[in-house]
This record gives structure tokens, sequence and C-alpha cells, in this order.
């Protein structure tokens, strides 16, 4: 499928001559979900921000739709790009229906406030998540995974074509990090593109076709998850004895060896 | 299941503001009439509004006493007509602020706009003494502190909420041992009490002309916070989400800030400083209607022109003499937002 996303040869710094990483090329296709692997602090969420256009990298390029994203007003960003952040907690208690809202900010005039309409099409986002019974509940006194359908309702309302995930499962049980992860499959069989940064590489195995892995301040390896993520791979970007394993029937997990073993 | 728009009915119709949304954009004019009515000399609410439809050119049956129309249209109306002006004004730069600033403790007047413009009312008493200096260096002051505020925050490598609303602190003290200054330096016996008693603020001595003078910059910029209410919404979440959102989160803060400080900075020049509206009335709004920006900006406009123009009924009748404006709107505030905290929800809804 094609390429809506590109980013190439992309470094970026918080401190001047300190790079977070460099030299980072990445293609994010639609229809597909791209993972962003890599140990704390290696800046994946920095490279996810750099997407997004939130923060200016010191070289590259990062091309939405063949157009140079600093040439993008925010609108425009946010008409083409979905960013679910980690999740939080609003200083003022608003429903789940005015969170989910908030997508069509996108679609509006400057002046303007979101229609009948708008309200509709949160609600409509919010049934294909089945949470639209918490439209009318305050988001802060949502569980974690409830809370995380309703930001994923706010991004589907956006109606953009790719979707940047921050950390999706950090905050979720093992049971709702399955099945949101079943959820942003389905969003990117539906055609979306789907970015991802997580700490479980069994994530990028079994959802993401694309893997991007990111330490040591450079892309240590980038491509179909299948032949980038492997026991050496693994073993080197979190500094532990890894190792793949098949699994009957299919699909590959991996597991750490102890010292020894 | 129902359909997504049925649903949505249902769940509009059914909020707990629903009811209450309405009466509270319709209070102003029963406080209108109330303030009218309120006072030494003895004017009923028929002659009231006989007095108030004679003035705007009705048709009205019956005649109203000439001086009962004076009192009515000459005296009570403008102090009236500024003290909402004033109240909503107030209010609603306190709600535009406690979202901006993710904070429900910030008042419209966290950025130094207060503090300098004391201290340039102070200044305009102690070298002219006449109302427009005073006024002027008050407006001019008061902008000044919040575009120093503003210039500080940007020498810092963050520019984040946290870096403003510390600047607008630093400013502000800078401004009030300024202001301590002027007072040292003034003639006890004659400026100091003027000074001292612009300081509590007061409508009293307000007039037509003052109102006029402020009405269209306060005017403009209040639409203009009304225009962006939803925005206030997304800004609310931080200024990153705001920005993944679709908005342009940098300068509509500056358009925020600019609008607030041009309220603020209007109202305190012709009515002295009046603490505590911008606070408490948010947070009364807030739990009225709730959070979202759509309704708390009008709710927020309409219970502050309510409040201030009662607190003022209660400047002007509570004495003999008139009562500084801003003693009263502390002492009638401060136990009041002590009772609404304890019917407060989570998260300040």
């Amino acid at each position: 499928m094609g390429i809506v996303l590109s980013v190439t040869d992309l470094s970026f710094s918080y401190e001047p001559g300190q790079p977070v990483w460099s030299g980072v090329s990445v293609d994010v296709r639609a229809g597909e979900a791209l993972s962003i692997l890599g140990p704390n602090g290696t800046g994946k969420s920095t490279l996810m921000r750099c997407m997004a256009n939130l923060i200016t990298p010191d070289a590259g390029k990062v091309i939405v739709d063949g157009t140079d994203i600093r040439k993008m007003g925010r609108r425009a960003i946010a008409r083409a790009i979905a960013f679910v952040p980690q999740l939080h907690n609003p200083v003022f208690a608003f429903t789940a229906l005015d969170v989910v809202v908030m997508g069509r900010t996108a679609h509006l005039q400057h002046f303007a406030s979101p229609s009948p309409r708008d309200y509709s099409l949160a609600l409509e986002a919010m049934d294909t998540f089945g949470i639209s019974h918490l439209a009318d509940k305050s988001y802060n006194n949502t569980s974690g995974g409830e809370r995380q359908l309703i930001l994923f309702a706010r991004a589907v309302a956006q109606e953009a074509r790719i979707l940047l995930l921050d950390e999706p499962t950090s905050h979720l049980d093992f049971g709702n990090q399955a099945r949101t992860l079943e959820l942003v499959n389905g969003l990117a069989e539906q055609g979306l593109a789907v970015v991802m940064t997580t700490h479980f590489p069994d994530h990028a195995l079994a959802y993401s076709k694309r893997t991007v892995l990111i330490a040591e301040g450079r892309m240590l390896g980038y491509g179909l998850t299948d032949h980038v993520v492997g026991s050496e791979s693994l073993s080197r970007l979190y500094g532990l004895n890894v190792e793949i394993v098949s699994l009957q029937g299919g699909g590959r997990t991996c597991v750490v060896r102890k010292n020894g073993e | 299941m129902a359909s997504p728009s049925n649903k949505l009915i249902r769940i509009r119709t059914g909020a707990a503001w629903s009811r209450c949304y309405y009466l509270i954009l319709a209070a102003p004019a029963v406080a209108m009439c109330i303030g009218l009515v309120w006072g030494r000399y003895p004017v009923g609410l028929p002659d009231v509004l006989r007095a108030l439809g004679h003035g705007v050119g009705l048709p009205v049956d019956g005649v109203v006493p000439g001086v009962m129309e004076t009192v009515v249209l000459k005296v009570r109306l403008p102090r009236i007509m500024a003290a909402m002006l004033i109240g909503g004004g107030l209010a609603v730069s306190g709600a535009a602020f406690q979202g901006l600033f993710r904070n429900p403790l910030v008042s419209p007047y966290v950025l130094g706009v207060a503090s300098g413009a004391g201290f340039g009312a102070a200044l305009g008493i102690v070298i002219w003494n006449q109302t427009v200096m005073i006024q002027g260096c008050a407006f001019l002051a008061g902008i000044t502190a919040v575009s120093a505020a503003w210039f500080i925050s940007r020498f810092y490598k963050s520019s984040g909420n946290m870096i403003i609303v510390l600047a607008g602190v630093i400013v502000g003290a800078f401004f009030q041992s300024l202001l301590s200054l002027v007072k040292y330096m003034a003639d006890p016996d004659d400026k100091l009490p003027v000074i001292v008693y612009w300081l509590m603020g007061s409508l009293s001595s307000i007039t037509l002309e003052d109102l006029y003078t402020v009405l269209l910059p306060m005017a403009v910029s209040m639409i203009f916070l009304f225009l962006i209410r939803w925005r206030l919404n997304v800004l609310s979440f931080g200024d990153e989400e705001a920005r993944t959102l679709g908005v342009e989160a940098g300068k509509l803060r500056i358009g925020v800030i600019l609008a607030v400080t041009v309220i603020t900075a209007s109202a305190v020049s012709v009515s002295g400083i009046i603490g505590w509206v911008g606070l408490v009335v948010p947070h009364l709004a807030r739990m009225i209607v709730g959070p979202d920006y759509m309704r708390l900006i009008p709710a927020s406009m309409a219970l502050g022109a309510c409040y201030l123009v009662l607190i003022d009924g209660l400047a002007r009748n509570v004495s003999a003499a008139e009562i500084p404006l801003g003693i009263l709107t502390a002492t009638v505030g401060a136990p009041f937002f002590a009772w609404l905290l304890t019917k407060g929800r989570t998260g300040w809804a």
C-alpha cells in the first residue's frame, strides 16, 4: 500500500551537540502498523512527536502525503494525523463525549463550535468501540481501559489517515492490552496507517507489519517485523539475552533467558 | 440500541445543567431590576420599568416623577451597567485563564495586571490627581506589567504554563513594592487616603463617560473569548495535545492573554481593584453548568454580572457610608468559596 508519511534522515537534539538520535529514515504505509521499539529514554516518543511536528528536528524531513510537514498548518496536520497521547488526567471533569468531540476540532472554522453532526460523529465513533454508554460519564472517573478507548474514539472522530499511538498499552492490564491491540489491528485493516511506540516486542511481533528499532542514538534496524525483530537484535537492543520462540500453530514470542540457562 | 442522534438528544436533555443553564442566562435581567429598585430613594419596580421604557423611547403609560427618573436612569443605571460589565468581564477572564493555565486556582490578576494598575493609579494620584490621568496610568501600567511577565517568560527555555505564572508572580511583587514606595512618599493627609480607597475598589464615582471609555475594548475582548470558547476546551488539555487536535496553541494563548489583559486593565482602571470575582464566579458557574466552555463562558459572564450588581447593591445600601467593593467581594466571596468547595465533586466539576 502507499506511503503516507515518510521520515528522511532525521536527527533531533534537546541539547545542542547531543543528538537523541540521528539518521532515522522510516516510511509509514496505509493499511499497516509500524512499531517503534527501544529501551527507556532512547527517544521513541521523541520520534513520534517529530512525526506530528510537535517538535522540530535538527535535520531531515517529514513528508505527509507529499507535503513537507513544516509547511502545513496545525489544522491540516490534524486532519492528516491523529495523535493518541499516553493516558492523562485533565484538570476539569469533561464528559467522555466532550473529550471525543474534541477530535472534531480540526474540521471546525476558527470561531466555530461543534455542530450536532459533529456530536453524532463522535457518538458513532464511541459506538464502534462499544463505549457509547460512557458518553455522559466524567472522563476522569473512567478506568484506564475505558480511557484508552475514549481516546481511540476521539482519534477516529478526527478522521485522520495516520494514527500515532504513544504507548497505547502502557497503563492497561493483560487482557485490555490484547483487546486494544486487536482494535489497533482492525483500524489498520480499515486502511489507516498506524504508528505505535511500545515496550513489548511481542506486541510488535503479533500486530505490526514493520518495526523500527532505536537505541544508541541511531536506528538499529528497520523493515518487516519478521526480518528485523530477532533474538540477536532484541538482545542487543535491551542488553539482555533474549530469545525468539516459535509458537505451535504460528506466531512468535520473545522470552528472556536468565544467565547460565 | 438507540441511534446516535436519539441518544444525543437524551444526553443533552437529561444533563443536570440543561435546566439551570437558560435560567442563568436570564438572571442578569433580574439582578438589574433588583439593583435598580434597591436603594435609599424608594422607587417601585413598576416605576423602574416605566422609567427604563421612557429612557429607551418606548411609549409608556403613566408618568414617572422627574426625580425618580433621574435616580433610575442617571444615578443607578450607569453604575449597574458598569457593575455588570466589570463583573461579567472579570468572571469570564478568570474562567478563560483557569482553562489556559489548567489550574482552577488562577485568578485573572495572576499575571500582575492588578499590581501594575495599582502602581499606575497611585502614580497618577500623586502626580496629577485627575481622573483621566489616574485611569490612563492604571490602564497602561496594568498592560505594562503583563507584557513584562510575558517577556520575562520568553527568556526561559521552557515555555510552559508554569513559567509565565511565575513571571506574573515576580512582576506582581515588583509592582507591589513600587506601589509601596509611592504610598510611602505620598502626602499622608491628602494623597495617601485617595490611593488607599482607590485600591479597595469602588463603583461609587463611576460615570457614564467612564463606561463609554471602557465599553468598546471590554466588549470586543469578551466577544473574542466567547467566540473561541470551544477552543478553550481543547486548550485546557495542554498545549501539545491542543496542537495535535489542530489548534494553533501558541497564537491562541497570546490571544487569550491579550483579551484578558485588556478586560482586566480596563475594569481596574475605572473601578479600582475588585478581587475574588474572577476566582469565585467561574467555580460557581462550573459547578452548575459543568466544565464545557461552550456553556461556561456565557454562564460566567451572566453570573459575574449578577454577582457584582448584587455586591454593589450591598455596598450602596448596607450602611450610610459606602463600603468599598473590594472589601465586600472578599468578605462575601471567601466564605462563599469555602462553602462552594464542600459541594465540590471530583475534578473541579
